[in-house]
Parts: C-alpha cells; sequence; structure tokens
C-alpha cells in the first residue's frame, strides 16, 4: 500500500492506461501544458506528448463531440471536463450521441469513452460553479455513473471506466482531490456496478455516495456513541446500481437513510427509496429517510451554503428519526 | 454561385474568387462513360427510391419523420463518388440519398424505413438514423449540427492512427448558425483534421428562408472566419459538386486539412414528409421554377450531347432501377419486425 492523494489516484490510473493502450487518450481544456485545472493530469504531456494529451479550445459540446467520433472510429478518449458544472454545455453529445450510439446504430457502434470531471458542491462557489449533477446522467439508459469517494476506489474504477467499452460518466469530487489514502500498489481495477461496505452495522443503513461518504462515516462515529449502530454503504457506481448490496443491508436493519448532495426532486436517492421499497418492503421499520441537497440554486454566502448542503448534523438527525429516537 | 473549378482559400482573410467552369457536357467529356453512367444510375436510384418512400409513407408503413432527397441528388451522388473505400460519411436525418450513393442496398434501406430488423441499424434507427459500419457510414444524425463534432473526431482518429482516411460529412443550410458548426470548424482547422465539410444549402430550414437565419450570404465564406478553405459549388451539377469536394479530399489526404463546401442545391418535397411542398414558405411557381434546373434531366442531356447515353438507355435504366425498387420493398415487406427481445439489446456492451 502507498498512501496517495485521490488526484494522484486518478493521475495514476490515466497514465497506467495510457501506457497499456495506445487508443487512449485524454482530452479537455488546461489538461496539457497547465497539468489540469486540478493537477488531475500532472505530467501526462510531457510523457505521452500533444498527440495523446490535447488542450482544448473552451468548447465542451465540440470536443465531447469529436471524442464521441474518435470512439466511433475506435480510439478510447477520456474527456476531462473543468468541472461537471460545464458539462451541461456537451448534455447533447453525451446523452444524444454517446449513449445512444450503440442503440440507434442496431449494435454497430459502441462508445468507448470516459467523461470525468470533478462535480458536487464546493466552496463558496455560488450557483453555477457548486452542484451536483449526477442524476441528470443517471436517467439516461446507455451511460454508466460512476463517482469514487476514496484515492483506492478512484484509481481502480477510473481503470475500469477506461477499460469498458460503453461510456463512462465519471464524476470526481472537487472537495476530495487532496484527500490522501492507501491506494494497492501493482496493478488492480475495482469493478464498475459494486458497491462497498464501509462500515458494518445493524440498526440502520445509511446510503451514501462521493464526499457524502465521509460525512456519513462521521455521522455513524457520532451514533455509536449514542449506542446505534450504522451500517455504511457507498454505491460507488450510481448506473448499474448495486441494488443487491443496498437491499439486503436494508433486510438486516430494516431501516435507511439516504444521503446526497443532489436536489431532493428526482434525486438519485428517490431511485434507491423505489427500488428498497419494492424489494424489502415487509422488512421496513420505517419510512425510508432521505438527507439530500437544499431545493435552491448554491447561494454563495458562506452560512446559507452550508444550510444548502447534507452535514454530519443533518444526517445524525435523520437517523435517529428513522430509529424513533427523537 | 458558379460551379466550382478550384477551391477558394482563405488567406489573410481574402477570399480568392471562384473561376465559373466550362458547361456540364463539356465536363463530362472528359471523364469515362463507365462513371458517367453510375452517376447516372445512382442519381436515378435515389430519386425512384424516395418516391416510394413517399407512397410508403402516406400508405403509413414507414412512420415517424420522413426527409426525402429529391432534388438533392447531384449533392450526395457527387461528392460521395470522390470518396475511397475507407473513408467516413457523416450525415444529418436527410441521410437516404447518401446511404443510397455509397452503396447501402435499397432493400436494406426500405426494410430500415418500415423498422424491420432487416434493416441497415436493425429497425430501431429509422429514417432519421441509417448506419452502416462496412460502408463507413457513420449515421444519420438527427439533432441539427450535432453530427458535425463527430465528423472531426473520426477525422482526428484517422490522424491518430495515421491512416489515409478521410471524412465526409453532410449538414443541411440551417446547421450553420448552431454553436456546434462554430466548435467543430474551429477545432478541425485548428487540429489540422482531414475532414470535408459540405453544407447543402437547399435555401430553407424546414420552412425558414435561410437569409432569415444566417447573416452572411454565401455560407461557405463562414469558412473564413477560420482560416479554412472554403468554396461554393452548384448543387444541382453533379461534376460540379464531384470536381469541387475531390479538391478538398485530397486537400484532406494529402495535406491533413479541412474544407467548407456549400452546395447550393433544393428540395423539393416538404421538409418532411409531414411537411407541406409549398403554399407557406414558397409558392408553387418558385419550385416549379427551380424543378427547370433538375440535376437529373441536366445530367441526362449532357450525357446525350455527348454520346454517352441515348434515350433507349435512359428508359432501359430508369425502368431497370424502378424493378430495384420494387424489389426493395417486396424485400421490406416481407422481413420479419425485430422481436420484443429487441427492445433491450445493445443499450450497452458486455
Amino acid at each position: 500500500m502507498s498512501i496517495l492523494q485521490y488526484r494522484e489516484a486518478l493521475n495514476q490510473a490515466m497514465r497506467e492506461e495510457m501506457l497499456r493502450d495506445d487508443r487512449v487518450f485524454l482530452l479537455g481544456e488546461e489538461v496539457g501544458a497547465y497539468n489540469g485545472a486540478y493537477k488531475v493530469s500532472r505530467g501526462l504531456l510531457n510523457e505521452f506528448g500533444p498527440e495523446r494529451v490535447l488542450d482544448t479550445p473552451i468548447a465542451e459540446l465540440g470536443f465531447t463531440g469529436l471524442a464521441v467520433g474518435a470512439a466511433m472510429a475506435g480510439l478510447r478518449p477520456i474527456v476531462e471536463v473543468m468541472t461537471f458544472n460545464f458539462s451541461i454545455l456537451a448534455v447533447d453529445q453525451v446523452v444524444n450521441s454517446a449513449a445512444k450510439m450503440l442503440y440507434m446504430s442496431g449494435g454497430q457502434f459502441g462508445i468507448p469513452m470516459v467523461f470525468r470531471g470533478p462535480g458536487g458542491s464546493a466552496h463558496q462557489l455560488a450557483a453555477q460553479h457548486s452542484q451536483a449533477l449526477e442524476a441528470w446522467y443517471c436517467h439516461v439508459p446507455g451511460l454508466k455513473v460512476v463517482m469514487p469517494s476514496t484515492p483506492a476506489d478512484a484509481k481502480g474504477l477510473l481503470k475500469s471506466a477506461i477499460r469498458d467499452d460503453n461510456p463512462v460518466v465519471f464524476i470526481e469530487s472537487e472537495v476530495l482531490y487532496g484527500l490522501k489514502g492507501e491506494v494497492p500498489e501493482g496493478e488492480y481495477t475495482v469493478p464498475i456496478g459494486v458497491a462497498e461496505i464501509k462500515r458494518p452495522g445493524n440498526d440502520v443503513t445509511i446510503i451514501a455516495h462521493s464526499k457524502m461518504v465521509h460525512v456519513a462515516m462521521e455521522a455513524a462515529k457520532d451514533l455509536e456513541a449514542e449506542g446505534l449502530d450504522a451500517e455504511v454503504i457507498d454505491p460507488r457506481t450510481l448506473r448499474p446500481l448495486d441494488a443487491e448490496t443496498l437491499v439486503n443491508s436494508v433486510k438486516k436493519t430494516n431501516r435507511a437513510v439516504i444521503v446526497e448532495e443532489g436536489w431532493p426532486f428526482c434525486g438519485v436517492g428517490a431511485q434507491m427509496v423505489d427500488i428498497i421499497q419494492e424489494q424489502a418492503f415487509d422488512y421496513l421499520d420505517a419510512p425510508i429517510l432521505r438527507v439530500t441537497g437544499t431545493d435552491v440554486p448554491t447561494p454563495y454566502n458562506k452560512s446559507l451554503e452550508h444550510l444548502a448542503f447534507p452535514d454530519k448534523q443533518r444526517v445524525v438527525e435523520a437517523v435517529r428519526r428513522a430509529t424513533y429516537r427523537n | 454561385m458558379s460551379s466550382g473549378r478550384g477551391v477558394a482559400h482563405a488567406t489573410g482573410g481574402n477570399v480568392a474568387e471562384i473561376t465559373a467552369s466550362s458547361t456540364l457536357a463539356e465536363r463530362a467529356r472528359r471523364l469515362s462513360p463507365t462513371l458517367l453512367k453510375d452517376l447516372l444510375e445512382k442519381m436515378l436510384l435515389i430519386r425512384r427510391f424516395e418516391e416510394k418512400a413517399a407512397e410508403l409513407y402516406a400508405l403509413g408503413k414507414i412512420g415517424g419523420f420522413c426527409h426525402l432527397y429529391i432534388g438533392q441528388e447531384a449533392v450526395g451522388v457527387g461528392a460521395i463518388s470522390t470518396l475511397g473505400p475507407d473513408d467516413y460519411i457523416f450525415c444529418s436525418y436527410r441521410d437516404h440519398g447518401q446511404a443510397l450513393a455509397r452503396g447501402l442496398d435499397p432493400g436494406v434501406l426500405m426494410a430500415e424505413l418500415c423498422g424491420k430488423v432487416t434493416g441497415c441499424s436493425k429497425g430501431k434507427g429509422g429514417s432519421m438514423h441509417l448506419f452502416d459500419k462496412r460502408l463507413g457510414f457513420y449515421g444519420g444524425h438527427a439533432i441539427v449540427g450535432a453530427h458535425l463534432p463527430l465528423a472531426a473526431g473520426t477525422a482526428f482518429a484517422a490522424r491518430y492512427l495515421k491512416e489515409p482516411r478521410v471524412t465526409l460529412c453532410f449538414f443541411g443550410d440551417a446547421a450553420v448558425n448552431i454553436g456546434s458548426f462554430h466548435e467543430s470548424l474551429n477545432l478541425a482547422q485548428l487540429w489540422k483534421l482531414p475532414v470535408v465539410f459540405i453544407c447543402e444549402n437547399n435555401e430553407f430550414g424546414m420552412g425558414t428562408p435561410i437569409e432569415k437565419t444566417a447573416a452572411i450570404q454565401n455560407l461557405h465564406e463562414r469558412g473564413g472566419a477560420y482560416n479554412m478553405a472554403h468554396a461554393g459549388a452548384d448543387g444541382m451539377d453533379v461534376l460540379a459538386v464531384r470536381e469541387v469536394v475531390a479538391e478538398a479530399i485530397e486537400r484532406a489526404r494529402k495535406d491533413s486539412l479541412p474544407t467548407l463546401i456549400e452546395a447550393q442545391t433544393y428540395r423539393y418535397m416538404g421538409h418532411s414528409m409531414s411537411d407541406p411542398t409549398h403554399g407557406i414558405y414558397r409558392t408553387k411557381a418558385e419550385l416549379e421554377e427551380h424543378r427547370k434546373k433538375d440535376p437529373i434531366k441536366r445530367f441526362i442531356s449532357a450525357l446525350e450531347t455527348i454520346g454517352v447515353a441515348t434515350q433507349e438507355y435512359v428508359e432501359e435504366t430508369d425502368n431497370r432501377i424502378r424493378e430495384i425498387v420494387e424489389q426493395a420493398v417486396v424485400f421490406a415487406d416481407q422481413s420479419p419486425e425485430p422481436g420484443r427481445d429487441a427492445l433491450s439489446a445493445d443499450v450497452y456492451l458486455p
């Protein structure tokens, strides 16, 4: 094991996969000479040259579409969007081209592309630069959606995403780039579509992804002091979702709290509630509760911003309600 | 718009004059009778196929949106005649003509229009999403302008893989006003991609004349904004299109540089089968005036002038093509519908 930052783990994944397969290339704003807006692509231009690490104009729709076309012709592009806020500009290419090409061509054209970059809330970046948009992508058949919460998962999942023959939306956490963690030495991958039980427990299941995993883990620690034994599950992949692991946990704990940064209406957690109520209805001892981002654009003001996103306290309170402890 | 002899370059902001070329018959004389007959037969095939498609649409055998190519045959046929077997083609949703020009079997095409499993996209794409990887036919794309970046992408891949493959990308006049046009052309020139963008200016984006939506008259001059070679071509003259596109293809293949071409053409039918041919946005007289410049009639007349085709040959050929189209309908009619299992197939690769 070595200790790496989340961003370094992502960098290693790209580097290793570019060494492994000549068809893999990286394009995006500032990914080359500038080493990436968040330094995730540090050193790749030097090592692989400008043919494989391409600085693009600020033209998300254009360069994402170019990547889809390159994938149709047999390449395996990694598209870096500087942040997922700007991915909205490329949604037509991701949804209408990448996700549907295989289907509407009767199976002739798969799109092996990774569409990656940081998402989620960040510090006082206000309404247009601080939001969680994963639910948008999760809605679309043909896409896979991956959101790692640790350096080890970041590396293993990104390697799997690059090797996947389907378009993978890979949403990193903007505020986790500096997070350090143990990363296995040598070659390894983490499979797409497999959740991880971060903390086993018997009293309640807390489901959280990306940086909310860390909030959930802190909440679980506090709850332990109250005598509540929470099981924390990180789905890691949102589509395809590892429903089995979620459902089995709820069958054991009989209660679930789902945490996400995104907006509540039609959020990722709403889908999880649907799956759990359908597959574990008779096991539930309380309504499934959700802790979500507040249903507002992100405010700039620091104290308002704090109110807009889930924190440890809100998770603890939700668990108390789910266990009738309040 | 003159038929292009040379492709105009934008250098230092100056667009060179496009020199007028000789008559269609004179230019035809320089080409082999085999090639000329092939061009004529392809145009006739498209015309007869599209007339039949209109019938099947009226009968309810073809559903959804169905955009016919009648009137524009010279553009697809002339342009695609310049390609090699490994080159890539992208189209908008008005894609039947280019697919036939590329050699897609008419039966397989008709089956796709009818939603049959034997169609080129297994009946799941339909009229607007024709694909045939083997032919380098990379689709039928139905969001205006959205396939231009894809075309830049296959061109990028060709350069990346050091393959001498060129991409030819067709789109309508209305696409020049959308952001993806700008982003694609800028990237193509910036990265020196072997792609030829060919704008089929049929004068209308659905029911709106292009002069009401574009702030420039000669659309190909937009290429100048990217320092990209650009040219106009008479899109009702199959050899003029061929000449201009051939030069652009050579530039792409030899120098890995893009070109923007505008082929001035005209569609005889409505925007799609659910739209009127005339009445709201153009008069019947206007339509008739354009029909006098019919690309097929003009070409037949030129071939007769130089003795490559006789009236008898044309009639025979037309009858043979009508029979091919009839057989295409029989094939489509007799082909099975996709099974229920097709619904969820091909959403993901394993």
